[in-house]
């Protein structure tokens, strides 16, 4: 294939344009100037120093880091269960089943916020953090069962029958053959579901009731103009946060193949 | 080949140890999908009382959302956005991800994904608010052109709201469209090219008559993967639209929530569902021929 | 290759190790096994021939316990393994892929199988040494398991399953992912290997030259049935059928008309070579039904004679139509006078002497007790 440079300069305008409104973030929250505009205005720190004295911003966090925290662990293991279940086995309505717990990933996300709420109401259960960890595992689960289901998937077969051939049982055979080999997986999937946690709106702002976590408390705070470079520097925090995590889970999703000698396709897909 | 699984050759039979395996997950998602879902279609057949939902079936809800003019121009608002988002997108898309395929060596390929797909795990939130930041009166891109001396005062981009929403949905959404159109260009097996060429075709005509079809289906996976999403997106018509353009999922929130009419905001729901499932068929049948050849 | 082994025993003192009685496997409706009976002796090296599909590894696999089977028995050491699960039987297996764990050490791999070994951590060290040492990879110990060569992993997996003393050894085609150097040299490997360990080798491949080189006896399988079991010889002197015949080896065909039959003798008219006296034991194997009999001869039973010298056996004459040379021997294909189709037949070179042009016409030999007769 010749290699024109057209292609190549519509790509890296194309970068360009995407990370341009990132790219405004740092620009901005290190801004000495309430207002958002051009020219800027000279380097200051003041709104990082704002946002660290802002308690309920770190009663948002708090609550956050709770949310992500529970909802990675329990979509992940959700995920282990039905990656493991869908690679190894057959058996009736499989079809059904894995549409059934990947269909979160096709429907609007308002669609499911007002669908649990509705039916949480309707029970009487009291709107909280544990409501939003219900609707993000909900949401997550997807997302840990296509990365798990790639770990597994990349197992060669025949380690799990030299294991038992060697005299294990399936529970031995599990840890100590495949865990440690679907760990690189099982981590890249914590870390995804933690950031996709972490920055959900939409669960997070409908199902909280009194409780905000961090996505919601950004959205209050966006009504007042003076409080926007303030917010503009936390989402500069969360940004390399989510960007460092994603890092970290690519690195191990790297690791992961390299160890097992699989090939490489790119992604999580 | 099939064969037993071995966890069932010791325990029993393999049916009902996958479904065992299974299950924790599988039970979640009904309790917490398949049956509020249904909730909400049992809902938009009952009526609204004043402090709850009276069992009172009917399908009124659903005459009122159909005939009401305000309804049915936002219905019309939201799929002609997410129609526009999605050519956009798309479009945009496509050289994207045949440049990374083509024109890319495979041991760079992972970090061009890598680098497209990091945006889209930021906050989708704080993307759409840098967008009302950007475009808004008074905004980064007003006074950086008057600071630049092309323009002589404040001005806001955002007049057209509806040309902002798909500008800064088709940044968000942009990934989605790059990643289904890259697996399946991937996917083509390059000898059929270079047969082409081999035959006496350009360029331009082995693409046209052999990648692009064979990459239809990673573009229909790309158009729904977009159009589904976006006609049900709340923060960008509520941020950009600054509540005065909304759409569907910005209805529902008014009905189910502010003014507590649950059975009317489940109708809005489920036809909105409707809707979407029926556009989305539509467009599946008009390009059925290209989804039995790619393997 | 050029290592002759001795291949007699005595088939006496050997008990039976492997017993199958009338196993048949079904998968949904794929008849995978239909009615497999045979016994494995202990100490034997056997092997499992056939093309793919032919459920030799589905076979094997009932042996270790990975497949159940439909109906039958599976016997190992007089022990019906009806309800053994695969992690209790007294077999190991050396996998195709090899499974090597990769994330553990080449020590920790073989030494897998000792996690529930009773001896100590340095007890266990030295059995682990002495295993290595025993497949030639001595100090390997602390290398990683994913740095290794194909040939290296193999020997992994052969000690890996040796430490482990078990009564019956199966292979699951170990040789197809080698290169031809390498897999000749395993194969000599292997034979050592079986020799001093002394246990049952049951072997699975679909290479017919590696079946005869290492083996005891074959078992030779098509769709899921045994052709033929026998040691490698009387597989390649007397196939009982012209499929088997044809697998192993190559072998020619000639049309024949039978005679007459009385008692011990078959005098059949062949085409080519005329009126044949055969012993019964040559006149036991089945053709094609549509073909009609037929002898079968190797090319190694065809000579021709140059110049001068005289055959012992019977001779005929023909014309060359294709000559192959390959080094050390040539193949040519001779057709016999009164015959349509040319015969294979291959002759070493030696020294000095020449090679034939095509369409000379030479004198063959042939010899009546190579002859098959297929009817």
């Amino acid at each position: 294939m010749k290699q024109g440079p057209g292609l190549r300069i519509y790509a890296i305008v194309y970068l360009v344009f995407l990370y341009a409104p990132i790219l405004l973030l740092p620009m901005f929250a290190f801004n000495n100037s309430r207002v958002i505009a051009f020219p800027l205005s000279g380097f200051s720190t003041q709104w990082f120093v704002a946002m660290w004295e802002d308690e309920q911003l770190f009663r948002a966090l708090r609550n956050s880091m709770i949310i992500s925290s529970s909802t990675a662990i329990f979509a992940t293991t959700l995920g282990i269960f039905a990656a493991r279940a869908t690679t190894r086995y057959r058996f009736p309505a499989k079809g059904g089943l894995i549409a059934l717990i990947m269909l979160p990933l096709v429907l609007p996300e308002m669609i499911v916020a007002m669908s649990l709420l509705v039916v949480l109401l309707w029970i009487g259960i009291p709107l909280s953090i544990w409501t939003i960890i219900l609707g993000h595992i909900l949401l997550c689960t997807p997302f840990a069962v296509a990365i798990l289901s790639s770990a597994f998937q990349s197992l060669d077969k025949s380690l799990e029958e030299a294991a038992y051939d060697l005299g294990e049982g399936p529970i031995s055979t599990f840890r100590l053959i495949i865990l440690p080999l679907v760990m690189p997986g099982i981590i890249s999937s914590l870390l995804i579901c933690f950031t996709i946690s972490l920055d959900e709106f939409i669960v997070a702002y409908f199902l909280g009731g009194t409780d905000t976590p961090l996505s919601a408390y950004i959205y209050g705070q966006f009504r007042f103009p003076a409080r926007v470079p303030a917010m503009l520097a936390l989402g500069t925090i969360l940004v390399m946060v989510s960007i460092l995590l994603l890092s970290i889970a690519e690195y191990f999703r790297r690791r992961g193949l390299a160890r097992t000698g699989a090939k490489d396709t790119g992604g999580f897909l | 080949m099939g064969k037993d699984g071995l966890l069932s050759r010791i325990r029993g039979s393999e049916a009902a140890s996958g479904l065992a395996l299974i299950s924790p997950t599988a039970i979640y998602a009904v309790l917490l999908l398949a049956g509020p879902l249904t909730a909400v279609l049992l809902y938009s057949v009952l009526t609204d009382g004043p402090n709850r939902v009276e069992w009172d079936f009917s399908f009124a809800n659903y005459v009122e959302v159909w005939s009401s003019p305000i309804y049915r121009s936002i219905m019309l608002r939201s799929l002609t956005v997410s129609f526009a988002v999605t050519v956009v997108t798309v479009l945009v898309a496509y050289p994207i991800a045949y440049f990374v395929s083509f024109h890319v060596s495979p041991s760079r390929k992972s970090i061009w994904l890598f680098l497209i797909t990091i945006p889209f795990w930021t906050s989708y939130l704080i993307r759409v608010f840098l967008w009302k930041v950007i475009l808004g009166y008074n905004g980064v891109f007003s006074s950086g052109l008057e600071f630049a001396g092309i323009t002589s005062g404040p001005m806001s981009f955002m007049t057209d709201a509806t040309s902002a929403m798909i500008v800064t949905l088709a940044h968000a959404y942009a990934p989605f469209a790059i990643l289904p159109i890259f697996v399946a260009l991937e996917k083509i097996d390059r000898s059929f090219l270079e047969a082409g060429q081999d035959l006496g075709e350009t360029r331009l005509t082995t693409f046209f008559r052999v990648t692009l079809p064979l990459s239809m289906s990673g573009v229909i996976a790309a158009v729904l993967i977009v159009f589904i999403p976006t006609i049900g997106d709340y923060v960008t018509p509520d941020l950009i639209g600054g509540g005065k353009f909304p759409m569907i999922a910005n209805m529902i929130e008014v009905q189910m929530l502010k003014l507590d009419n649950k059975a009317l905001g489940s109708a809005l729901a489920v036809s909105a569902m409707i809707i979407v499932a029926v556009v989305s068929l539509i467009f599946l049948a008009l390009n059925r021929r290209f989804l039995g050849a790619a393997k | 290759m050029n290592v002759t082994l001795d291949k007699t025993r005595s088939d006496l003192a050997r008990s039976d190790m492997i017993e199958f009685q009338d196993v048949h496997k079904y998968y949904g409706d794929y008849h995978a096994l239909r009615g497999i009976t045979a016994t494995i002796k202990e100490g034997e090296f056997f092997s499992l021939l056939g093309p793919s599909g032919c459920g030799k590894t589905t076979l094997l696999r009932t042996i270790a316990g990975f497949e159940g089977i439909s109906s039958g028995a599976v016997m190992i050491d007089g022990k019906n393994m009806a309800r053994v699960p695969a992690n209790a039987r007294p077999t190991n297996m050396v996998f195709q892929s090899y499974a090597i764990f990769p994330h553990l050490s080449v020590e920790q791999n073989v030494g897998f199988g000792l996690r529930r070994d009773p001896r100590t951590s340095a007890q266990k060290t030295a059995a682990v040494a002495e295993a290595l040492e025993m497949v030639g990879l001595k100090g390997f110990g602390g290398r990683a398991a994913h740095a290794l060569s194909g040939g290296q992993r193999q020997r992994v997996a052969l000690a890996r399953a040796l430490i482990l003393k078990p009564k019956v050894l199966l292979l699951d085609e170990p040789l197809s992912a080698l290169d031809k150097k390498m897999r000749e040299q395993m194969q000599i490997e292997l034979i050592r290997l079986q020799r001093q360990v002394g246990i049952t080798f049951i072997l699975v491949t679909h290479d017919q030259e590696e079946a005869l080189v290492m083996s005891d006896r074959i078992a030779v399988m098509f769709e899921g049935e045994i052709a033929q079991l026998a040691d490698p010889e009387t597989l390649y002197r007397r196939p009982n059928s012209r499929k088997v015949a044809d697998f192993i080896g190559t072998m020619n065909f000639l049309p024949a008309r039978i005679l007459s039959e009385t008692g011990d003798v078959v005098e059949v008219e062949a085409q080519g070579f005329g009126a044949v006296t055969l012993t019964a034991e040559q006149c036991t194997a089945s053709g094609n039904d549509s073909a009609g009999a037929m002898v079968g001869f190797r090319p190694e039973t065809l000579t021709i004679l140059f110049d001068g010298q005289t055959g012992t056996d019977r001779e005929t004459m023909g014309v060359v139509t294709e000559v192959v040379y390959y080094g050390d021997m040539t193949y040519y294909d001779v057709r016999l006078d009164g015959t349509d189709m040319p015969m294979r037949l291959s002759m070493r070179n030696v020294f000095g002497r020449p090679v034939l042009d095509l369409g000379m016409r030479t004198r063959v030999a042939w010899a009546p007790g190579a002859l098959v007769l297929f009817r």
